[in-house]
């Protein structure tokens, strides 16, 4: 169901490493970050992927996932808060040949950039979009986030947060989203999930859960610890029965309530207990994965929607391909267009 | 420009009396009457003549406000003549009011003996006390001081459209017609031209073009049976003496959309223009997404925020990254702005600026944005700003954005206003062989040792401009304070300093590729300098004329290059006595002035929605000469 992407815009497959990908630059997250782990993973999918430096941008807004473009050996571009998916917009329709990776926070993305990330989806333009959540806002010390659960004690919610969350994932969704897919900073799975966003012809949102060591610790430890891992991570696959906790558990449809549920699966027997099989392309299913509370449900990670559908960058460039056939471009004939007249040397002479 | 429809000429306009020199028309209706299209045809068609002319569409900012209320009137302007005109006119000569709100909100203006046509039709009972009259005005005497001529427009149009069996509605659409026809009729114009627009714009629906075109044949044939008795007579006015060549009428908006499009022509490259929809700059944004063959792409964006950040994203990536908008979204986009003078990339922004603040008047005129233009971003942010002064003007302008941008890889600030956006004059139309190109070169290999320098400065403070895609000069931008050269985020002491050093003296060496600033009218020195900018030249320089033919020693200066100035601006100004500063805000660009060359500049300021008339600054001069 996947257009491939060409793996290089410009050409042909190109051989990197890991070190191709790295620049001079000093990395300034706190030792610990969860960033660095996503900067590694990032730094070994590419050379997997064949991807060309020179036509590979990233482009990021403010805050501390933000300073990722700095640490990539690749074109970068470090914009303002929240914008960074405009700039992208104006980057690709002026060149659609060049690879873009957005880099975004749960602040950059949902709050100030929420329009925008919002409208980048809507229109589906060919990138790659890392959110990078971690709950709080790092780089202005430690605020909570418009996905900071309620009650988030922080310097400007003193008494603990009132509001409710944004679910990154299910806004995506709502904003038109072609491809959602969820990770985690250390989790090895996310190079792939980075690789299926890459090869989806679209705007592929990708959430990954970040933890913020200094100003959020921990705050995703209940299921990306070792010990919890496989009671709470339901790793969806297409074509695949949703089962976790090693195959005892799976998620099912409530027929009554048009919900899901959590099933027990008995001597592997998930056909009898009628857990659902993974269908990326099934829409439905996968806002009820995205909605579903943590805690009653494990957590739902790796690519939970992928139906692709026209590009943006296409649309666009194919109608202005369309608009520009058989016409001239001749600029004196457009400066002398509609009714004109002469004035000859004597009198005026209406033309 | 003479009065010269008053009662005091002779009855006949032929022979006995003089052709006056210039006319003013104002044509005033409701929102829904077609007025604004009525003025514009009968603009084309006095072009056709040979006329020179100027022209000022003054319309409501509601689209349809309620029918016959005060505040749904919406007005066109119109001053033409044999002889050269500068501005759409103090006072009309003739008032066409297609309802009694539209006589009550324009009466006023109309000069003392000029010419009420009113449609008597529209002054029901109803439309009076919408209008807030209580007796009919046609009927009281309160318009002796003007001659008047009422008869029912509504009902000559039904019995002229009654064979195209329209609607009553629709029939009463062709109003606008059946008195442009006797407008058309009124200054001797030939209406084919009229004709061969309306069968093209209802090619889809010939009856509505027939009946169309009956209207304006029966308006154009009823002049001709009134003259034999009333005040309407008929007019010529010879065409105005320009030199030879093809023209065409142009508004600021499209001169804007067309200078754009040759700027990126003359530099080499494409031009991505992104926008998003605002009175009275949407007009830029319609225009440049019908030119696609021109190597234009358009983005209407979800904000203005957005807007100017994908034409960021384009400059970027190699094209002409342009945005344009009015104040209160050139508010918005002045983070974006720094960001594009922190990344150095050639961008160019347009401001048709309308009253303010917030929301303000969208549809009036103003130049209260030069502050924000000038100094409206935070940090030490510099970029030049440029101010067009007509809207043939705007055409030069927009090109000189485009070449100042690539040429200093900078954001370019472009000022029109909602008088320049929407007003037509004639326009000689160039030939873009005689300009003067600014092809763009990209860097194409690693200009450092072995190294990819983005930031690395020529003699002007240039950086390189590198295309995303090409091998071998990955690099990193952002809005980050950064390193000499290498562009690697830097913020210590030495490096910002340095930094904020070379950004200002980049954009003051701007003015070294600039004219000096040439004198209008007048002498180079003596008493007064009228200095003006942007869409007060017309006003000014006609006001010069008149207070100098009167053997006042004043000049009149009108500065393009707001910023930087022309390097030989303080110098001229030394070599006059007064400075006088005439400009829709409160003393903008007096201020300036005075913060730059510590001259003695005094403002002549207006904020009243409207552009300054020849006899306000004609007043002022004298005062500051008395």
């Amino acid at each position: 169901m996947n257009d491939m992407t060409p793996p290089n815009a410009l050409g042909a497959k190109v051989q990197t490493t890991l070190k191709d990908w790295e620049t001079d630059q000093e990395v300034r997250w706190c030792p610990g970050c969860g960033d660095y782990a996503i900067l590694k993973a990032v730094q070994r999918t590419l050379p997997e992927l064949g991807a060309d430096p020179a036509s590979t941008v990233f482009v990021s807004g403010i805050g501390c996932s933000s300073r990722f473009p700095y640490y990539v050996e690749s074109y970068g571009f470090h914009t303002i808060h929240g914008r960074a998916p405009a700039v992208a917009t104006g980057i690709k329709l002026a060149n659609p040949q060049l690879d873009i990776w957005l880099v975004t926070g749960d602040g950059d993305g949902m709050s100030i950039g929420g329009n925008h990330t919002m409208h980048l989806l809507r229109r589906n333009l060919n990138c790659q979009i890392m959110l990078f959540n971690n709950e709080i806002y790092g780089l202005t010390k430690g605020q909570y986030s418009p996905t900071s659960r309620v009650g988030t004690s922080s310097p400007t919610t003193p008494l603990g947060s009132v509001d409710r969350p944004a679910l990154p994932c299910a806004f995506a969704l709502g904003s038109g989203a072609r491809f959602i897919a969820r990770a985690y900073d250390t989790g090895k799975q996310l190079g792939d999930v980075l690789k299926a966003a890459y090869h989806h012809h679209g705007a592929a949102f990708v959430e990954i859960f970040q933890n913020c060591i200094v100003y959020n610790k921990d705050v995703f430890a209940d299921f990306t610890e070792k010990a919890v891992a496989d009671g709470h991570q339901l790793w969806v696959k297409h074509g695949e029965p949703m089962l976790f906790a090693k195959g005892a558990k799976g998620i099912a449809l409530d027929r009554a309530a048009l919900t899901l549920k959590v099933v027990d699966v008995v001597d592997g027997d998930w056909q009898a207990a009628e857990v659902i099989v993974h269908d990326v392309t099934n829409r439905s299913v996968a806002h009820m994965l995205v909605e579903a509370p943590f805690g009653p449900f494990p957590m739902a990670l790796g690519v939970i929607y992928d139906d692709p559908r026209p590009t943006y960058e296409d649309a666009v460039l194919g109608q202005d391909a369309k608009a520009r056939e058989g016409k001239d471009h001749d600029l004196a004939k457009l400066l002398a267009k509609g009714q004109t007249w002469t004035v000859g040397n004597t009198a005026a002479d209406p033309a | 420009m003479a009065t010269v429809l008053a009662k005091t000429q002779s009855p006949a306009s032929s022979g006995s009396a003089p052709e006056p020199e210039a006319v003013v028309v104002r044509f005033a209706g409701d929102s829904g009457d077609g007025m604004q299209l009525t003025g514009g045809q009968f603009t084309l068609s006095t072009a056709l003549a040979g006329n020179d002319l100027a022209t000022f569409p003054d319309f409501p900012a509601e689209i349809r406000a309620p029918q016959g209320t005060l505040f749904g009137v919406s007005a066109f302007q119109i001053n033409f003549g044999s002889t050269a005109i500068d501005t759409a006119g103090d006072a009309p000569d003739v008032l066409v009011a297609m309802n009694p709100a539209a006589l009550k909100t324009n009466v006023q203006a109309l000069k003392p003996g000029g010419l009420i046509i009113a449609d008597s039709g529209e002054f029901t009972k109803r439309n009076l006390e919408k209008a807030k009259y209580a007796v009919s005005p046609l009927d009281d005497g309160s318009l002796a001081k003007w001659d008047v001529m009422a008869f029912d427009i509504s009902a000559l149009t039904l019995e002229a459209v009654k064979p195209f069996g329209l609607g009553n509605k629709e029939a009463l659409r062709c109003k606008n017609m059946w008195t442009l026809g006797l407008a058309l009729w009124m200054f001797d114009r030939d209406r084919a031209p009229l004709i061969q627009w309306l069968k093209d714009k209802f090619r889809k629906n010939p009856v509505l073009a027939d009946a169309n075109i009956a209207a304006l044949n029966a308006g154009h044939a009823y002049g001709e049976t009134a003259e034999l008795a009333g005040p309407l007579k008929q007019h010529h006015l010879d065409p105005a003496p320009s030199p030879p060549g093809l023209y065409r009428t142009v508004t600021g908006a499209e001169a804007v959309s067309l200078g754009l499009v040759a700027g990126a022509q003359l530099a080499g490259l494409k031009m991505f223009f992104g926008g998003y929809p605002i009175t009275p700059a949407s007009a830029i944004l319609h225009n440049l997404a019908r030119l696609k063959e021109f190597g234009v792409t358009t983005f209407q964006a979800e904000d203005e925020i957005a807007a100017i950040c994908s034409a960021i994203g384009a400059s970027y990536a190699g094209q002409l990254g342009v945005t344009s908008s009015s104040g209160p979204g050139i508010a918005l986009k002045g983070e974006a702005m720094g960001l594009a003078i922190m990344t150095e990339l050639p961008l160019v922004i347009v401001n048709s600026q309308r009253g303010g603040p917030s929301t303000g008047l969208p549809t009036k005129t103003e130049q209260s944005d030069l502050y924000q233009a000038v100094y409206g971003r935070n940090g030490d942010a510099p970029l030049p700003v440029i101010a067009a002064r007509s809207p043939a003007d705007a055409f030069e302008c927009a090109i000189e954005a485009c070449r100042i941008a690539v040429q200093f890889m900078t954001p370019v600030i472009l000022l029109t206003d909602g008088y320049i956006a929407n007003a037509a004059e004639p326009w000689a139309v160039p030939d873009p062989e005689t300009f003067a190109t600014f092809p763009v070169s990209f860097l194409a290999e690693k200009n450092g040792d072995g190294v990819v320098l983005p930031f690395q400065r020529d003699e002007r403070g240039v950086r390189p401009w590198i295309k995303p895609g090409t091998p071998g000069l990955m690099h990193r931008i952002g809005g980050i304070e950064k390193g000499i050269d290498t562009g690697a985020i830097d913020y210590s002491p030495a490096v910002h300093q340095a930094q904020t050093d070379a950004r200002k003296a980049k954009i003051d060496g701007v003015a070294k590729s600039t004219p000096a600033q040439d004198v209008i009218v007048g002498n180079t020195a003596g008493k007064l300098a009228v200095v003006g900018w942007g869409s007060t030249y017309g006003p000014i320089t006609q006001a010069v004329r008149r207070a100098r033919a009167k053997g006042l020693d004043v000049s009149h200066i009108h500065v393009r290059h707001i910023w930087p100035l022309p390097e030989n601006l303080g110098e001229l100004l030394k070599g006059f006595d007064k400075v006088l500063v005439p400009e829709m805000n409160t003393g903008q660009f007096k201020t300036v002035l005075r913060d730059q060359y510590l001259v003695d500049a005094r403002p002549l300021t207006k904020t009243s929605g409207q552009p300054f008339t020849i006899a306000e600054i004609e007043a002022a001069i004298a005062d500051q000469l008395a």
